[in-house]
């Protein structure tokens, strides 16, 4: 009898092709994806004159850079450089590029699941820390550098050392208007930002398994910002509806196939992890970060912590973070007025996280500034389709192309500096969302709730007689 | 990229919790090609003020020479962005001594030749101690994994295989191409037997 494995150990072992003395495991990439940030990565195999070594399971997207007001790039000299970069080294490559005009494009992380490119059991690379999104369907995905894009290019193969396996197990049943991001803020302000560092965290129990796909997305996605470079949910029925019939996802004989393998995906009932965390569902309320950091969070209901209250280890750098957020201890999180929202990312910028938002914004208006940008341009003629699109611009935002736009910055949305925005993003990071920008991240129900108060509030009353 | 097995060099402090590396490298620095030196992005938004003047009571202003940096906890977390690395190495750093970093940092710090040296928060605490006055000598031994700072000599940890590369100066492409058989092989064997891990409709045939 061979010893219970975790989901962990069984993705580990189908992809190790060797492993070293000192322990480092050389694996098998079955999807690498890359995008504009890689051109360092295809600048050292020029050096090399490396050719990639498997075009047919590399796929490139034009989404960091990607502009949203308009696609032209005709101003946007720096912008313009870093596409056609990518457009150069896709077609030297022989590599399918997704670009600006493709109705396929959209955010690395979005665009993977929706076009069956990610599927159960497979090992995923791509250079950006939010690879741990693909988690969601049973697979080994997992951020890299610039260094190691190269080597995947160059050998469809990558140098690790297994991580150590973690398990958060969530039971019971989230309240109205608790989403998969509240879970997500909630055990990272409980272990802290570094709290699953060198982790391999699987997500478990009967809240997990209620999770559409999407929420299973967003809930692996923040792995790393909780420090864990790997985030995974077993697959299941939930998990094989959703990839059945997607463009890139095995049909027929290989379906069949694959689902024999893929029902062997879930960690044996007596396996072993290195940490166990336990969390209920029924205690999440919605939550908003205070800070610059995502384990700088409180529901709703909440106040802001005073420095002098907290661990020594703490205390600086909550002071810190308060100076730079302009807020005051003591002060409940709920009424802290903002400036902008934004609605979007590979966190939150999926069509149930726009019908979330959308079914609070109907009938009422922001009384704010903001701006949606849908994950995907599949996602945005589909909320055109359900006529989101129309509830957000009667509300008064902006209602714009796909990209990683203002999560990130780098396409020229940006916050500016000391203003306040309420963002469906990943990362309230000082200067993320532009220099000297106030970010407090949340759910996109509970974004739309600050749009229309004009301040942070508890989405849950908005909700009332509404389909959540 | 050439090994080393001991640094000397100077080293400041900035006992900071949690610098990411969007506060390493702000993003609107990346488009810029490596060439052009990544060195006076390095903390861009931290060293200055409102008006982009440097801040000449920030730490890292005041020593140009250092090239060895004591940090606080998490270290590097957030976005894998190689050009926090670049970042680094530009402004003429050599190793980062902190009680924790973050995960892909730490791994594209040791792809360039950085060290990432992991401390206790006691000891990260005794060296910004030693530093707090002003910045010293300090040598870091790769085989020893020690640190020596006038009289106090402390340890530190990197993985076996992180010290190996760093000291051999290996190029992991390189060492890679050497299974190039094992690797054909394992491609193969996984073709045969999970077909459904290839996309169904094909990728480069698409490509323009």
């Amino acid at each position: 009898m061979t010893a219970p494995r975790t989901l962990l150990d069984k993705l580990w072992s189908a992809h190790e092709i060797l492993r070293r003395a000192d322990g480092t495991s050389l694996l098998w990439v079955d999807r690498h994806l890359v995008h504009e940030g890689s051109h360092h990565a295809f600048a050292k195999l020029a050096e090399r004159g490396s050719a990639v070594a498997e075009p047919g399971l590399t796929f490139a997207v034009a989404d960091h850079y990607a502009p949203t007001r308009a696609r032209g790039l005709a101003q946007l000299p720096q912008i313009a450089r870093m596409i056609s970069t990518l457009r150069d080294n896709a077609a030297r490559h022989g590599l399918r590029l997704f670009d600006l005009d493709d109705a396929e494009q959209g955010i690395v992380h979005v665009i993977g699941p929706e076009l069956g490119l990610t599927v159960p059991g497979l090992l995923i690379t791509c250079g950006d820390s939010h690879t741990s999104t693909h988690g969601a369907l049973g697979t080994l995905a997992f951020g890299i550098g610039a260094t190691e894009v190269a080597h995947v290019l160059a050998t469809q193969t990558i140098w690790q050392t297994k991580p150590a396996a973690m398990r958060i197990t969530i039971e019971g049943a989230l309240g109205p208007g608790v989403s998969a991001k509240d879970i997500a803020l909630n055990w990272i302000a409980r272990l802290g930002t570094g709290g699953a560092r060198g982790h391999a965290v699987e997500y478990s129990g009967s809240a997990v398994r209620a999770l559409s796909m999407e929420a299973r997305m967003t809930l692996c996605n923040l792995s790393i910002e909780g420090g864990a470079r790997f985030g995974m949910i077993a697959p299941d029925e939930v998990t094989l509806a959703y990839v059945e019939g997607r463009p890139f996802a095995p049909a027929g004989a290989d379906l069949e196939r694959a689902r024999d393998a893929w029902a062997e995906l879930r960690s044996d009932a007596d396996a072993a992890f290195d940490r166990e965390v336990a969390l209920d569902a029924a205690e999440i309320a919605p939550t908003a970060t205070w800070g610059t950091s995502p384990d700088q969070a409180v529901p709703v209901t909440g106040t802001i912590p005073d420095p002098d209250m907290l661990p020594a280890d703490k205390a600086e750098t909550a002071r810190a973070a308060l100076d730079y957020m302009g807020l005051r201890a003591g002060q409940p999180i709920a009424g802290t007025r903002v400036d902008q929202v934004f609605i979007g990312s590979c966190t939150n910028g999926r069509i149930e996280d726009l019908r979330a938002a959308a079914s609070v914004l109907a009938g009422r208006r922001a009384t704010v500034p903001g701006m949606v940008s849908p994950g995907s341009a599949q996602v945005k003629a589909q909320a055109e389709r359900e006529g989101l699109d129309r509830v957000f611009v009667q509300a008064g935002l902006d209602w714009v192309a796909s990209g990683c736009s203002m999560c990130v910055g780098m396409n020229g949305d940006v916050v500016a500096s000391g203003q306040r925005c309420a963002s469906s993003t990943n990362r309230n990071f000082r200067g993320r969302q532009g220099p000297g920008a106030r970010t407090h991240l949340m759910s996109p129900a509970m974004v739309a709730a600050a749009a229309v108060a004009g301040e942070i509030t508890d989405v849950r009353p908005f909700l009332a007689g509404r389909a959540a | 990229m050439p090994g080393w097995s001991e640094h000397v060099g100077t080293a400041v402090a900035l006992p900071r919790d949690n610098i990411d590396t969007d506060q390493l490298i702000p993003a609107r620095f990346m488009s810029t090609p490596r060439a052009q030196g990544y060195g006076n992005f390095l903390l861009h938004d931290l060293r200055r003020d409102a008006h982009d003047a440097l801040d000449e009571t920030f730490p890292l202003n005041t020593c140009p020479d250092a090239s060895i940096l004591v940090a606080g906890r998490n270290f590097g977390s957030g976005s894998s962005r190689e050009a926090a690395v670049y970042a680094l190495l530009d402004a003429g750093f050599r190793v980062v001594i902190a009680p924790s970093f973050g995960d892909i940092f730490a791994a594209n710090a040791v792809n360039n030749g950085l060290l990432p040296a992991q401390v206790t928060p006691e000891v990260a605490a005794d060296l910004a101690e030693l530093l707090a006055s002003g910045p010293r000598e300090m040598t870091v031994t790769l085989e020893s994994r020690e640190i020596l700072c006038g009289a106090t000599r402390v340890s530190f940890d990197v993985k076996d295989g992180w010290r190996t590369k760093l000291i051999n100066g290996w190029d992991d492409i390189d060492l890679t191409l050497d299974h190039a058989a094992r690797i054909a092989a394992f491609r193969d064997d996984r073709r045969s037997a999970a077909p459904w891990a290839w996309p169904r409709r094909p990728g480069a045939q698409y490509a323009r």
